[in-house]
């Protein structure tokens, strides 16, 4: 690790951690309803699966799982890549999201990925993180975000009705 | 069939726009799809907030929507890349989205999108990109 490798959050290490950010997973309801799985961490490394489900398909011809489902994965594990590099974990936002696609995803396969925070700072995290179905050297797709980190109350603000 | 009832013809025969639950409307060669809020499209529930994939995947699903619509084809694109900006957060009401074919190359179009829900002049998300509409 070099010294300008993300810090360890919150999550510590080992069995407890994972299951916390299990549980943070399926507090989503749009990742329950994908069925996205966090299945390893390794500091600000996470890595995940989303199941094929006949529902998730974008061509009918092929049974091809539609890319609007590999966007979704590919936020929230990079989201919580993002959680995991930071010292006091709170909540982030999506500043923006980048994905390139190199090929569909074989139909009738789980799609797995993997992402890493590797630059956070005081309000901004970047993330890398790549989809595939055995391994990160034959990907599906690529992504790269950037995500506003919840150190200030004002996250939100724009949720509530303006002040008269 | 009128172009209407083609569109929603396509539309429900992808299986993932069902499960958001995508509507389709068109105007001349305009398209806007419709995305009713429904509660397993949430990210956030404290706030509570769209999932940004989803809103996305809306304006993805737009693109290469409009993009059949621009090059008269019944076959969808595929998609190359795309970047989408998040500006506001989903609120849980129901979101638009329309697409602006930028360019059709002979291999591959350029295309933009914008998400809204209560205001047209509000967007809650960009997307910008580049799909393969020939092989």
């Amino acid at each position: 690790m070099t010294d300008d490798a993300p810090p360890k959050g919150h999550y510590g290490e080992g069995h407890d951690a994972l299951e916390r950010v299990r549980e943070m997973t399926r507090w989503t309801p749009h990742g329950r309803a994908l069925g996205i799985e966090v299945t390893k961490l390794d500091g600000a490394r996470v890595w995940g699966r989303v199941p094929y489900k006949p529902e998730l398909i974008g061509d009918p011809e092929t049974g091809v799982v539609a890319g609007g489902v590999i966007t979704t994965f590919l936020d929230q594990l990079s989201g919580m890549a993002a959680v995991l590099a930071m010292r006091e974990p709170t909540t982030v936002a999506t500043i923006d999201i980048r994905i390139d696609y190199m090929r569909g995803a074989e139909p009738g396969r789980d799609v797995l990925a993997e992402a890493h925070c590797y630059k956070i700072g005081r309000n901004v995290a970047f993330v890398r993180a790549v989809a595939f179905e055995d391994s990160a050297e034959n990907p599906i797709a690529h992504a790269a975000s950037a995500f506003m980190l919840n150190t200030q109350t004002k996250f939100g603000t724009n949720l509530r009705g303006k002040k008269t | 069939m009128s172009p209407q009832e083609r569109l929603t013809t396509a539309l429900a025969r992808i299986p993932y726009a069902n499960f958001l639950g995508v509507r389709a409307e068109l105007k001349g060669d305009e398209l806007t799809l419709i995305l009713p809020y429904s509660e397993h499209l949430v990210g956030n529930p404290l706030l509570p907030a769209l999932h940004g994939g989803v809103v996305g995947a809306l304006m993805e699903l737009t693109a290469i929507t409009q993009l059949a619509i621009a090059s008269k084809s019944d076959k969808f694109a595929k998609t190359i890349d795309i970047g989408v900006d998040f500006l506001r957060s989903g609120k849980p009401v129901d979101t638009y989205a329309r697409a602006r074919v930028v360019k059709i190359g002979r291999r591959i179009a350029n295309v933009q999108a914008e998400a809204w829900q209560n205001e047209r002049s509000q967007p809650i998300a960009a997307m910008h990109g580049h799909f393969l509409v020939a092989e």
